[in-house]
C-alpha cells in the first residue's frame, strides 16, 4: 500500500498516538456484522475506480473508492475482526498510524462525496460509501478532518453551521417576510408540519425559503418552523462527528415531537435528507410518530393528490438528482411527478437518475479550500452532461449541489445556472405573476 | 507412507478441518457483532424485494458494461472452468466417491439409483487450459492496471497462486508430464490441501460471503427505495 501525498489539517492537541488510537477505538466501536463482511469480502478488483468521478477525471489510483476505507480495513482486522489474534501476534497487520490518517484525509474528504455510485458497480455488493463515511468517523474522533467541517459542525452542535442562533434566525425570517411579503410562521406551539431549512437556503438562497412559504400557505398548510431548531442541514454527517450528528437530529426531532407535528419537511438539502430520514430515528432512538419528508417528495405528494396545480412551465428542462436525496435516499420519480405538473419538457442526462454523476460538491467537499482545483476537474462531466441535453433550464432539489454548481460556473465561465425546482414550482403556482 | 498416501491422507483431513473450522469461525464471529436496529420507517413494505440484487448485480449496468464488461466475463469464464474438472472430472469422482464413504459408510450412488455425469478428459483438459489463460490475464491485469496495482496485497498474489496451482499439476498429472504419475498426483492433491488451508483466511471467503453480501445490500437499500 503506498501513502498518497500529505495533505491535512489536525483539530486538538492530541498526541500521535492519542490520536491513532482514538481513531482505532471509534472504527470498532459501533462495528456491525455487515461492515465486517463488506471488508472481509472485497476481491481487490478495482471496479469501483470506474464509477468514482474523482477517478474518471483524473485516473489517479489513489482516488479508487475501496482504498479509502484502508485505515478501516486495517483496524478492523487488526484489532476486531475474527482472527484478529493471529493478525497481532504474526505481526500481519500494521497499527494504524496518526501519520498513516493524517496522509488518508485528503482521500476520505477532498475526493470522496458519499455519493454511493461506487457502491453500484461492486460486483461482490459492498456499499463503499457506506465503509466511507464509517471511515470518516474514525478520523474525526482522532480531530482529523478539514478544519472548514470541523468548524461547521462544532458549530451545528448548538446552532447552525454558521452560527446562526435562534434571534438571528428570527430577524433573517422577519426580513424575508417584509421583503417579499409573505407570512412565515416561526414557533407555533402546535403545527401539523413541522418546516426545516438548510444553513445554504439562509446565506445563499433565501428565495427557497420564501418559495417553500408560498407554496405551504398556498396549500393551506398549518406549518411552522422554530427558532431553536431551523436547520437540518448536519454538518456532523459530513465531518464524521457522531456526536455532533446526534445532537442535531435529537434536537430538530425533539422540537418536531413538542410540535406534535404529522409531518417534519425537510428543505433542499441532500445530507439533511440522508440524516434525519433514513439515521435521525436511530440517533433519536425510537421510531418516530411523524413522517419525515423531503420538500419535492411533499410537493409530488399534493400533484398526485390533486391539491396543487401550476401554472404551465412551456420550456426544457433537464434535472440534477442529489446523490443523497435520489441515489442514496430513494427519492427519484417525485421531481419528475413535479415537472410532469408543471408541464416542461424533461430532457433526461446520460446518465440520469440514480445512475447520475455527482457535481463533484457533497459531503462537505465544496467547503473544502484546498479541494477547488480537483472539484472544478470533477464538475467538467457534469457540465458535459447538462450541455449535452441542450435544455433551456437545469435544475435540481439540494442547496449544496446549487452551491457547487454557482461556483463552478464562476470558475468555468458558464452560462448554465442550476436552479431550484421548489423556487420554480412556486413561481409557477396559479396566483403567482406571470 | 508414501507422499501421495500423506497428501491424500493427514494433509488432506487437515486441510479439511482447517477449512471447515476456519470457514465457521470466521462467520460466526462476524455473525456476533453487534447489529444495530434500523429504526427509520421503510420506504417499502416488501424491502426484501432488494433480495433481487444477487441476480442483477451478476452483470453490471449498462452505464459500467463498457469499463468493467471484459473482467467480468473473464472472471465468470475462469470461475466456471475451475468448477468445471473439479466436478466433472471421472477420477475427480471417483476420488470424492471415496470421502464420502469414508464419511458415511455406503456408496451415495447406491442410496440414489443414479451417478454423477462425468466428462471425457480431453473436454476437462480444454475447461482447464481456458481456467488457465483466464487466470493469466487476470495476474497481467493486475500487475500492469494501476488501480488493481495499487490494491493488491500478498492475500491477491497468494490466493492466485493457490487458485490456478491445483489446475496446472492436474494437467500435468492427467498428461503425465514432468515426473513420475505417483508424484504429479501427490503434487496436485497437496495443492488443494493448500488452497483448502489457506481458504478461511483470504480473500477466496467471497466464494461463501458473496451472494450473502448482495442480498443484504439488496434489502438495505431497498428499504430506503435507494438505487440498486
Amino acid at each position: 500500500m503506498t501513502a498518497p501525498a500529505p495533505r491535512y489539517d489536525v483539530e486538538g492537541v492530541l498526541s500521535d498516538e492519542q490520536r491513532a488510537a482514538a481513531a482505532t477505538n471509534a472504527f470498532v466501536r459501533d462495528f456491525g456484522p455487515v461492515a465486517a463482511l463488506y471488508l472481509d469480502s472485497c476481491i481487490h478488483c478495482g471496479m469501483c475506480a470506474e464509477a468514482c468521478h474523482f477517478y474518471e477525471v483524473t485516473k489517479d489510483p489513489k482516488y479508487t473508492p475501496v482504498l479509502k476505507v484502508e485505515p478501516l480495513k486495517q483496524a478492523y482486522k487488526r484489532e476486531y475482526g475474527p482472527f484478529a489474534l493471529f493478525f497481532r501476534l504474526f505481526g500481519l497487520k500494521r497499527r494504524v498510524t496518526a501519520a498513516e490518517l493524517e496522509q488518508w484525509q485528503e482521500l476520505l474528504y477532498d475526493s470522496c462525496t458519499l455519493c454511493g455510485r461506487c457502491s453500484l458497480i461492486c460486483p461482490v455488493g459492498i456499499d463503499i460509501a457506506s465503509l466511507i463515511a464509517e471511515t470518516r468517523y474514525g478520523m474525526a474522533a482522532a480531530g482529523l478532518v478539514p478544519h472548514e467541517l470541523w468548524q461547521a459542525a462544532e458549530a451545528a452542535a448548538t446552532g447552525s453551521p454558521s452560527g446562526l442562533d435562534a434571534e438571528t434566525f428570527r430577524q433573517r425570517i422577519a426580513a424575508l417576510e417584509a421583503e417579499h411579503h409573505v407570512v412565515v410562521p416561526v414557533d407555533k406551539p402546535t403545527a401539523k408540519i413541522f418546516a426545516t431549512v438548510s444553513d445554504t437556503d439562509l446565506l445563499h438562497y433565501p428565495a427557497s425559503i420564501v418559495a417553500m412559504a408560498k407554496l405551504l400557505n398556498h396549500l393551506g398548510c398549518d406549518w411552522t418552523l422554530s427558532s431553536t431548531a431551523f436547520d437540518a442541514t448536519n454538518a456532523g454527517v459530513v465531518a464524521g462527528r457522531a456526536d455532533v450528528e446526534q445532537a442535531v437530529s435529537r434536537r430538530l426531532i425533539q422540537a418536531a415531537l413538542d410540535c406534535e407535528a404529522d409531518i417534519m419537511l425537510l428543505p433542499e438539502c441532500g445530507h439533511a435528507y440522508g440524516s434525519l430520514r433514513w439515521r435521525g430515528a436511530t440517533a433519536y432512538g425510537e421510531e418516530l410518530p411523524f413522517r419525515i419528508l423531503h420538500i419535492t417528495e411533499f410537493l409530488a405528494e399534493q400533484v398526485t393528490s390533486g391539491r396543487l396545480h401550476f401554472r404551465p412551465l412551456n420550456t426544457s428542462v433537464t434535472f440534477h438528482d442529489p446523490c443523497q436525496v435520489a441515489r442514496r435516499g430513494g427519492v427519484i420519480e417525485a421531481p419528475r411527478i413535479v415537472l410532469a405538473a408543471l408541464g416542461a419538457e424533461l430532457r433526461e442526462m446520460f446518465p440520469t437518475k440514480g445512475m447520475n454523476w455527482c457535481c463533484g460538491g457533497g459531503g462537505g467537499v465544496v467547503n473544502i479550500q484546498r479541494a477547488d482545483k480537483l472539484r472544478h476537474r470533477v464538475f467538467e462531466l457534469k457540465r458535459e452532461q447538462i450541455d449535452a441535453t441542450e435544455a433551456d433550464l437545469a435544475l435540481t432539489s439540494c442547496s449544496g449541489c446549487r452551491r457547487t454548481f454557482d461556483d463552478a460556473q464562476a470558475h468555468l465561465h458558464w452560462e448554465t445556472s442550476l436552479r431550484s425546482l421548489l423556487e420554480l414550482a412556486a413561481e409557477h403556482l396559479p396566483e403567482a405573476p406571470a | 507412507m508414501t507422499l501421495l498416501d500423506f497428501a491424500k491422507g493427514p494433509a488432506l483431513w487437515a486441510a479439511i478441518s482447517v477449512f471447515i473450522i476456519g470457514v465457521l469461525w470466521r462467520l460466526v464471529g462476524i455473525a456476533l457483532l453487534h447489529y444495530h436496529t434500523d429504526l427509520s420507517a421503510p420506504r417499502h413494505r416488501l424491502y426484501l424485494t432488494g433480495l433481487r440484487l444477487p441476480l442483477t448485480r451478476s452483470w453490471p449496468r449498462k452505464e459500467f458494461v463498457g469499463a468493467t464488461g471484459v473482467f467480468e466475463a473473464i472472471g465468470y469464464t475462469f470461475h466456471i472452468c475451475w468448477f468445471v474438472p473439479l466436478f466433472f472430472f471421472l477420477p475427480h469422482l471417483l476420488f470424492f466417491d471415496d470421502i464420502v464413504k469414508g464419511l458415511i459408510g455406503f456408496d451415495l450412488t447406491d442410496l440414489t439409483g443414479f451417478g454423477w455425469p462425468f466428462l471425457s478428459a480431453a473436454l476437462i483438459g480444454l475447461f482447464s487450459a481456458i481456467s488457465i489463460g483466464c487466470l493469466l490475464l487476470v495476474l497481467a491485469h493486475r500487475l500492469i492496471n494501476p488501480v488493481k496495482r495499487r490494491l493488491s496485497n500478498f492475500d491477491d498474489f497468494f490466493s492466485w497462486f493457490i487458485t490456478i496451482a491445483p489446475l496446472l499439476t492436474g494437467v500435468a498429472a492427467t498428461a503425465h508430464v514432468g515426473a513420475r504419475y505417483e508424484t504429479l498426483l501427490a503434487v496436485h492433491v497437496l495443492s488443494i490441501d493448500l488452497l483448502l488451508l489457506w481458504f478461511p483466511f483470504g480473500k477466496l471467503i467471497h466464494a461463501i460471503t458473496l451472494m450473502g453480501i448482495r442480498g443484504i445490500t439488496g434489502a438495505l437499500l431497498e428499504r430506503k427505495g435507494a438505487t440498486l
